[in-house]
């Protein structure tokens, strides 16, 4: 069900998506973005790279992301812009959260524009930032 | 303030706001959009505006949209006849200075910096996609990691009928 576009506030928080990640959703993604990376299909080559293991698609977080946003808005949200960076790896077995608060509301040109501070976090620590991230988006 | 030493040559700094790749996609599928929704909600169920035709006739778009970040380029783009076959497989990272005929600058580590995308209209079923990519500029600063030369790639994307389907800015930091 979409947001009540008349109760969203500064501080509203979005329902946050949490995936326990590893080869049963990185390879799937693989699959349908031609993504077949050894650092993310193997943990020997994410040894070999510096990191615990395999780790998983900075472009599967910005999805996770995009997805918090829709199941918010509903179908009829417009997403404006996304802007994010990449912090930290997501490691196999990791549980990821993704989340967002809702940070301003204005009204322009007779739409409802909210802003909001989105973050990939590992949800067993979530002062454990890996993907820090801003939205704005129109609410219909 | 500018250090002292820099990656930034005057030849980096005239290729500025060249065109770096163009690509076009084959027309997006029914079957590419489930495909992706699919693999990005796995394992809860995709949304309905993504692979129910009737359920998404009824919703303000009209029919099937694709998430706003889907890929119409993974797997393969439309073949550019100007470019010879063995050159369309690239291996390892390309820098954006050698795809412009200039040496890279002699750093021995990269990360991806961060993106920012602004959305146009929603990419649908039988769209073509046309991404031109552009070197918008170079900065450079001291880190913790020493001189760290960032590069910001520029990306439009446009659909068969010239509206503008997203524009994204990436930054690459070598150092």
């Amino acid at each position: 069900m979409a947001v009540d576009r008349n109760a969203v506030t500064v501080g509203t928080v979005l329902v946050p998506l949490i995936r326990t990640t590893g080869f049963h959703n990185w390879n799937r993604y693989a699959a349908v973005n031609d993504e077949f990376v050894p650092i993310h299909m193997d943990d020997e080559a994410g040894r070999a790279q510096g990191f615990a293991g395999a780790f998983g698609m900075g472009n599967l977080m910005w999805s996770y992301l995009h997805n918090v946003l829709r199941e918010w808005m509903g179908d009829d949200g417009r997403i404006v812009s996304v802007t994010c960076s990449f912090r930290a790896p997501n490691n196999r077995g990791m549980t990821v959260e993704a989340r967002g608060t809702v940070t301003a509301v204005r009204h322009e040109d007779g739409e409802r524009f909210v802003d909001l501070e989105l973050a990939v976090v590992d949800h067993d620590a979530p002062d454990t930032v890996l993907v820090p991230a801003t939205a704005t988006v129109v609410l219909a | 303030m500018t250090p002292d030493r820099t990656y930034i040559t005057p030849q980096m700094r005239d290729v500025v706001g060249l065109e770096l790749r163009r690509s076009t996609s084959f027309p997006i599928t029914d079957s590419d959009i489930r495909r992706w929704a699919l693999a990005v909600y796995y394992p809860e169920p995709a949304p309905r505006l993504f692979w129910d035709a009737d359920y998404a006739a009824a919703t303000s778009h009209g029919g099937i949209v694709a998430p706003e970040e889907f890929n119409p380029f993974a797997w393969m783009t439309v073949p550019d006849p100007d470019t010879p076959p063995r050159e369309r497989v690239a291996i390892g990272f390309v820098s954006p200075e050698e795809t412009l005929g200039l040496e890279r600058p002699d750093t021995q580590s990269l990360i991806n910096g961060g993106t920012e995308v602004d959305y146009g209209v929603r990419m649908r079923p039988g769209d073509v996609i046309t991404s031109v990519g552009r070197l918008a500029g170079y900065s450079e600063r001291e880190g913790r990691l020493g001189l760290m030369l960032f590069t910001t790639t520029e990306d439009t994307w446009t659909n068969q009928r010239g509206e503008t389907v997203k524009t994204s800015r990436s930054t690459l930091i070598r150092y």
